[in-house]
């Protein structure tokens, strides 16, 4: 595997490769077209810078408005190496944070780009009116994120993703308005087009119509986001799907650790089988939060029977068991630690609802901390004890206001009264297209960004780095790297539609929606999605052993082979027809769920997010094997996803030490 | 608990009594298509289901009888992506407040209830099929001129050279939270997009960077407003209490200044 890494030092490799590569001169831009699917952070700030300079762009997505792409949910902040708070913090240090907080399977260059174009994002968003939360004096405040020892992370109350969304949209707006971008939304890209092996456009599917249309372009930008989705239920939005990838993967792009695959340690718990999605509460609520759960295990049986209150329980009857056994971290362990600390408590014995799959967030101390903290400011000399609550519990309202807000309204609990309650849930995938430093995938053309490449966050992401490279892709990665495959393209003139390429893909399209509405129609589209989630969760989820992953790879495809015999679809092909939508999304779910299983059981180690229970140390954390495994798994298609054919890109530190991640 | 809830004990209570409920839906084949309200009793609905999740019951119901589905526009499910929509009972997003209909829960309905469920009806949002309406309306008006005139260079000026207020920030931020659902548009008698246009004029007008456009930026989008054929604003303020994010209505006195100001600068 070629990863085009550049030459020369670290520091100096993204600006000496800048200078290298080729540019396209305005003039010829005009006559370049450049498709991009997904308007989330990635695909909207490529859209719209790719606009800006000068190439005519279509933007496809299945929403109604690419404002309302997924990115929009992200919560806690955005990271950025400016070192505002003054506290050590440099390009080198989120650079280092990032790559242990990966477990090692990242690539160093990749993600030294990554940490010196972040700081850019940050002034771009500001520039554009990104309404970041501000400190007294006027200039940016900073929070705190897992996995890291210092305040770099921006961040607009509890709605980062958002406001950062609508300043990529506004940027889309703006280029729309100068007919430089056209905008087709809800419609899906159900087809990768190859002509002469190179990606030149895509078929889609007008949502609305239902009718089938074909785009073609010199190149093909992919910023579709994750596949967690094929857990069912996951914190993804209903709609996200891995279609477009997987599309790509059929037609030659090769897929990277797809089993890299983060579960969120706070999530909402799971209230009952009706339940459709997972919601996120923010990690910065980790910043003020204690995790705990009782330390005998009849509290724990008295609470689930609703005999006692958490609020009953004396300090010394609770097991904070992150600040136990990570002193030096606490409760800002990463991600992929706090969750399976999480389960293994649980597991033992100690969770704390009606299904025993929930643990304590706490914010008790944290409001009589700040409650002090104002009093004294407000000039209050003497509080009592209710003035304090009183006061703290308004600070934590201005910092987490709308997230407590959203708790109360699903489980119909106060939690600035009564700690929360959280369980970990499949939150973002760290495996994706395979990429080389341009962001190409394995397609010449077809180029990957944000969430849907694997590059950056090895197994494991950090908290509030999904955005940071959303961003950093879209808007000032991937219209560089672009412009040097378009350059070769300048005498390429527009790409015809009525070729035999585009006769077969559209073919293809259309037969295959055939085949979806032709199945004997016992089940539904939901039926198999949650039966896949089932597998996907017990068998794939936060803890894996080779018996069950080979298990899961035999029941994935015998599922599959049942949903293509049986599945029911109702409506009709031409016209609007959300299970028709479905089913689509749910067949690659069910192709990629297994090549996923395949992939975490070929790699026999623990590292990151995916953690395989015969590999791991006698305090349980994950054992990595750098001897055999320190290399990215690519995936290429042949037939089957169980008979996928593995290529590795080894991964080379030269700037960093490999070492046991220890956060204790 | 918050004043006028429920506790806890009462809660528990009501979430394991399953509730048995009388739809009255609007069913529209197209947009071309006359629409019609249809009858549905739907047994068995707990109290913790999102109402969508009530409407995921019904369809799976609907799609083992052989027929199709009721269509509704959903995505995120926590009430932030602005996708769903869904007049409940005459009310956008339903008899709950600062929700949206992802998050309004059917502990807030009871046993024996008649819920009427239709799109939002609006000039300026026709109906595509069921309960799915077209707003790509919002999408132009904020391509008329939502945004901030900035190229992507990486050398734009330091994030902190220049200090905004925290008061002006902290509004620009509370009008920038607009999800763009429609809400207000579907609450206004005189379906008017004051509100939803109003909030991005101001999320710009409070903050420096925004400054420098604001007159063809408050008098591009209000054109745009009225050529998508919004009604105009009688300042009843039912948008102000439907919005599930709380977009005050001092945002539309905010871009009435602004207009009548940008007019007055012509």
């Amino acid at each position: 595997m070629d990863s085009k890494i550049p030459s020369g030092p670290l520091a100096d490799k993204w600006t000496k490769h800048k200078n290298d590569i080729n540019l396209v001169n305005p003039a010829n831009k005009r006559n370049i077209d450049v498709i991009v699917v997904g308007t989330g952070l990635a695909g909207g700030a490529a859209a719209a810078t790719l606009a800006e300079l000068g190439y005519n762009v279509k933007t496809f997505c299945y929403q109604d408005s690419p404002r309302r792409a997924h990115s929009i949910a992200a919560q806690g902040g955005i990271n950025a190496a400016k070192n505002y708070q003054g506290d050590g913090d440099s390009n080198y240090r989120l650079f280092y944070d990032t790559i242990k907080g990966g477990d090692y399977r990242s690539r160093e260059a990749n993600v030294y780009r990554l940490a010196e174009v972040s700081g850019n994002i940050i002034d771009q968003c500001v520039a554009q009116g990104v309404p970041f939360a501000r400190e007294y004096g006027g200039l940016l405040d900073n929070r705190s994120f897992g996995g890291v020892l210092v305040s770099r992370t921006f961040y607009a109350k509890g709605q980062t993703g958002q406001q950062l969304l609508l300043g990529a949209y506004s940027a889309m707006n703006r280029q729309i308005n100068r007919g430089k971008i056209q905008a087709y939304n809800r419609h899906e890209m159900m087809d990768l087009v190859l002509v002469d092996g190179k990606a030149r456009g895509i078929i889609a599917r007008d949502l609305v119509s239902g009718e089938i249309e074909r785009h073609s372009a010199h190149a093909v930008v992919l910023a579709t986001g994750g596949y967690g989705n094929v857990f069912f239920l996951s914190t993804n939005a209903m709609g996200s799907n891995v279609m477009a990838a997987w599309r790509a993967h059929r037609k030659g792009a090769f897929f990277a650790n797809p089993c890299f695959t983060q579960i969120h340690p706070t999530c909402i718990p799971v209230s009952g089988e009706h339940q459709s999605k997972l919601t996120l509460m923010s990690e910065s609520l980790r910043n003020d939060g204690r995790i705990w759960v009782p330390k005998k295990m009849e509290d724990a049986v008295a609470i689930r029977e609703g005999k006692l209150k958490p609020t009953q329980l004396a300090e010394e009857d609770r097991d904070y068991y992150l600040e136990r056994r990570y002193p030096a971290f606490g409760n800002l362990v990463p991600r992929d630690v706090a969750s399976r600390a999480a389960k293994e408590r649980c597991d033992a014995g100690f969770g704390v609802n009606k299904t025993g799959e929930a643990v304590y967030l706490d914010f008790a101390s944290a409001i009589k901390r700040y409650g002090k903290e104002k009093a004294l400011t407000s000039g209050i000399k003497d509080p009592d004890e209710a003035t304090i609550i009183k006061l703290g519990e308004e600070v934590i309202e201005a910092k987490y206001g709308n997230l407590f807000q959203m708790y109360e309204k699903i489980v119909d609990q106060n939690p600035y009264k009564t700690p929360m309650m959280i369980y970990p849930a499949v939150h973002y995938t760290m495996g994706g297209l395979w990429v080389d430093y341009n962001l190409q995938t394995t397609i010449p053309g077809c180029y990957a960004a944000g969430e849907a490449n694997f590059s950056d966050h090895g197994a494991n992401r950090l908290g509030a780095s999904a955005l940071m490279q959303g961003l950093a892709d879209g808007y000032f990665v991937l219209p560089y790297t672009i412009g040097d495959y378009l350059s070769h393209d300048i005498r390429t003139g527009k790409i015809p539609t009525d070729s035999k390429e585009f006769d077969e893909a559209e073919k293809q399209v259309r037969d295959r929606m055939e085949k979806l509405m032709g199945g004997s129609g016992i089940h539904s589209v939901d039926y198999y999605h949650k039966k896949l989630g089932k597998i996907m969760w017990n068998k794939c989820g936060m803890a894996r052993n080779a018996k069950e992953l080979e298990e899961a790879v035999k029941e994935i495809s015998d599922l599959r082979k049942d949903f293509w015999e049986n599945v029911k679809v109702p409506g009709t092909i031409d016209s609007k027809n959300q299970e028709l939508e479905k089913a689509g999304r749910v067949a690659d779910f069910l192709e990629l769920g297994e090549l996923f299983a395949k992939d975490a059981l070929h790699r026999n180690e623990s590292c990151g997010g995916h953690f395989r229970e015969e590999y791991q140390t006698e305090e349980g954390e994950a054992l990595r094997d750098d001897k055999n495994f320190k290399y990215v798994a690519a995936w290429e298609f042949a037939g089957e996803p169980k008979d996928a054919k593995l290529h590795k890109e080894d991964l080379v530190y030269e700037n960093i030490e490999l070492k046991t991640r220890s956060y204790k | 608990m918050v004043d006028g809830k429920p506790n806890n004990e009462q809660r528990t209570t009501n979430n394991y009594i399953t509730m048995k409920l009388y739809l009255k839906i609007w069913r529209q084949k197209d947009a071309s298509s006359a629409g019609k309200i249809v009858d549905y009793t739907l047994d068995g609905v707990e109290g913790d289901m999102s109402f969508l999740e009530m409407l995921d019951i019904l369809n799976e119901e609907l799609i083992s009888k052989g027929e199709e589905p009721v269509e509704f526009d959903h995505d995120c499910r926590e009430g932030i992506c602005g996708t769903c929509s869904l007049q409940i009972n005459g009310e956008p997003h339903g008899p709950d407040r600062l929700v949206t209909t992802c998050q309004l829960h059917m502990r807030k309905f009871n046993d024996g209830d008649t819920i009427v469920i239709e799109p939002f009806r609006a000039k300026a949002f026709p109906v595509i099929k069921d309960l799915i309406v077209d707003r790509s309306s919002f999408d132009r008006i904020q391509q008329a001129g939502g945004y901030i005139s900035v190229n992507t260079s990486g050398n734009t000026v330091d994030a902190n050279a220049i200090p905004i207020n925290k008061h002006a920030a902290d509004e620009a931020m509370d009008a920038a939270t607009c999800i763009g659902c429609g809400a207000c548009v579907a609450a206004c008698k005189n379906a008017s997009a004051m509100l939803f246009t109003s909030a991005k004029v101001s999320q710009f007008a409070l903050l420096p960077q925004g400054r420098v456009e604001a007159v063809e930026r408050v008098q591009n989008m209000v054109r745009q407003m009225d050529l998508e054929g919004f009604g105009n604003c009688t300042n009843t303020g039912a948008c102000e209490v439907e919005c599930p994010k709380g977009i005050s209505l001092t945002n539309i006195a905010r871009m009435n200044r602004e207009y009548l100001s940008a007019t007055v600068k012509g």
